[in-house]
């Protein structure tokens, strides 16, 4: 555990010291506002609530989290410190853990960055605190999930641009497999469980539960099981090419 | 100390490293020589627990790397090729990070790294970010990392590679001087670097172990072991060639120079004969004016072409 939380320490401190983290967070909360306010309609809805804030995250988690992702372990490989950490005595399972939850705790950072929104919510009217807290940890649960498919695409290869790409494609696939446009193309050649199994796995309707202020079993189940699932992926692809 | 049995690796269908085997106890410096691609790297990779091996098993003071492997790793100090490191970070952030994954807590972690900044001699550059350091210091920093925790064993991979001589002669006294305490292991294509630390040689090619001796042995199946240089003052070669061809224990006679009013030859013996007290009476009989008269230990790099020659595969 000590161990998890070395290299933690050092992936965190590690995004602050490259330009990488400032302009992530300028970008991701320059762009909340902007979705919130010109797309979301904010101050037309005339309520006091942060959905607008909220319903656009999917789609900036969609280009942003493969931004952050694609590095982790590409640049690990092609800079050759894979050798280096994994001749260190500590098990694979630390060195997964411990950079992903450095990429998780960068994205909650990022989330909390956000708060002059919640501010102005409170100033302007009385918003259900209890829902925007739920939002919130459904958000962050999303980015876990995101982050951690960015994760096992950045250990297939040593090239950053194939890993933002990939990691884009596969999440996009996650978001939108809610969607009539995924799922026709299924049922054209799926049979009907199948379907409704692609269906399930949509971040997006997951996410909108969440959102509505309750936190089910299920949800959290699903979004920490799809981590734990292409972390897993994530250990076995290094360990499959690490020769390369 | 370091007992490797049988080791194999297979990259598809191509064997980068084929039934290796050899130990290495305290106090031995071994070098590992082979030419490019002929799976040097990819047995250190297997020694230090990166890869696993297809075949055959490392073992570490009696602990298999394999069963145990974190026991193992915390007993090897390791420079991976390139000397790889986190180019952001300053050395001093560096070493604390590879302190704490070593074990080193609080106080103990800071006097881990200070010891090793001192022994390296890496204060000046402590607080600069590694990507901006020379190479000098940036491979002092991956030495630092590997010694951190005073392990038993070392493997350095190419430690001296691309540095400049006096890079490399720094490298090579730091490695001299751990010597006595360690079971070092060093990959060099560098052959001097062989004969200034190497106790023993072990030379790989193509995947398979063809020696495994000490350098001294290497040099005396050099063609030159033994072999006569002469120089002698004179503006005509003469008889020289075959004067000197005629004395006993001399198998063939080569001309080396004959310009600038030097003639350089090259003797060499018949087995194990001493030539040189034949050599400069004759040359005294003659009166050639004898300049230059020594005996050539050998030549590594004639030996290692000769051992290798053949199945240069390229990484």
């Amino acid at each position: 555990m000590s161990n998890v939380w070395t290299i933690f320490k050092r992936e965190l401190s590690g995004y602050f010291s490259t330009p990488i983290a400032y302009v992530f967070l300028v970008i991701f909360v320059a762009l909340s506002g902007v979705f919130t306010f010109y797309i979301g309609s904010y101050f037309e809805r005339d309520q006091a609530d942060l959905r607008s804030f909220f319903q656009f995250h999917p789609w900036l988690y969609l280009f942003l989290i493969p931004a952050l992702a694609m590095r982790l372990w590409a640049e690990e490989r092609r800079s050759g410190t894979l050798e280096l950490l994994l001749t260190l005595p500590i098990t694979m399972t630390q060195a997964v853990l411990g950079k992903f939850f450095a990429a998780w705790a960068f994205c909650a950072i990022a989330l909390l960055l956000t708060f002059p929104l919640w501010l102005t919510t409170n100033y302007l009217g009385s918003p259900d605190n209890g829902v925007i807290l739920a939002s919130y940890v459904g958000s962050l649960l999303m980015a876990g999930a995101f982050l951690a498919i960015g994760a096992c695409m950045s250990a297939l290869t040593r090239n950053q641009v194939i890993a933002f790409v990939i990691t884009a494609v596969v999440c996009l696939g996650f978001v939108l497999s809610g969607y009539p446009l995924v799922l026709e193309f299924v049922s054209a050649f799926a049979p009907e469980f199948v379907v409704e199994a692609v269906g399930s796995f949509s971040f997006l309707s997951h996410f909108t539960e969440v959102s509505k202020g309750v936190i089910d079993i299920r949800d959290l189940i699903f979004f920490v099981s799809l981590m734990a699932y292409w972390l897993f992926a994530n250990a076995g692809v290094i360990e499959l090419k690490k020769a390369e | 100390m370091v007992e490797i049995e049988h080791l194999s690796k297979l990259f598809g269908t191509f064997k980068a490293v084929d039934d290796v085997s050899f130990n290495l106890e305290r106090g031995e410096v071994l070098g590992f020589l082979g030419p490019n691609g002929a799976g040097k790297s990819t047995t250190m990779r297997m020694i230090t627990g990166f890869l696993a091996p297809d075949a055959g098993r490392v073992r570490v003071s009696g602990d298999d790397i394999s069963v145990n492997p974190l026991k193992v790793k915390q007993r090897i100090g390791y420079l991976p090729e390139g000397a790889p490191l986190y180019g952001e970070m300053t050395p001093r952030a560096f070493l604390r990070f590879i302190a704490e994954i070593r074990g080193f807590r609080g106080r103990q972690r800071d006097q881990a790294v200070d010891a090793v900044v001192e022994k390296m001699n890496l204060k000046s550059a402590l607080e600069k970010p590694i990507d901006t350091l020379s190479k000098g210091f940036k491979r002092r920093v991956g030495l630092a990392q590997a010694i951190i925790h005073d392990p038993e064993v070392l493997v350095l991979d190419e430690p001296t590679d691309g540095l400049d001589p006096n890079q490399k002669h720094e490298v090579r006294t730091l490695i001299k001087g751990m010597a006595k305490e360690k079971a070092i292991i060093l990959s060099t294509h560098i052959l001097e670097e062989v004969d200034a630390v190497c106790t023993r040689a072990v030379i790989i090619s193509a995947g398979r172990l063809v020696t495994n001796s000490t350098p001294a042995e290497l040099l005396a199946r050099s063609r030159f072991h033994n072999a006569l240089s002469v120089s002698i003052r004179s503006n005509t070669v003469d008889d020289m060639a075959e004067a000197f061809g005629a004395l006993p224990g001399v198998a063939s006679v080569e001309i080396l120079q004959a310009a600038d009013g030097c003639v350089r030859l090259q003797l060499f013996p018949a087995g194990d004969a001493a030539l040189a007290a034949s050599v400069s009476e004759l040359a005294r009989d003659r009166k050639w004016d004898l300049e230059e008269l020594h005996v050539e230990r050998g030549r590594l790099d004639d030996v290692f072409r000769e051992i290798t020659a053949g199945d240069s595969a390229d990484s």
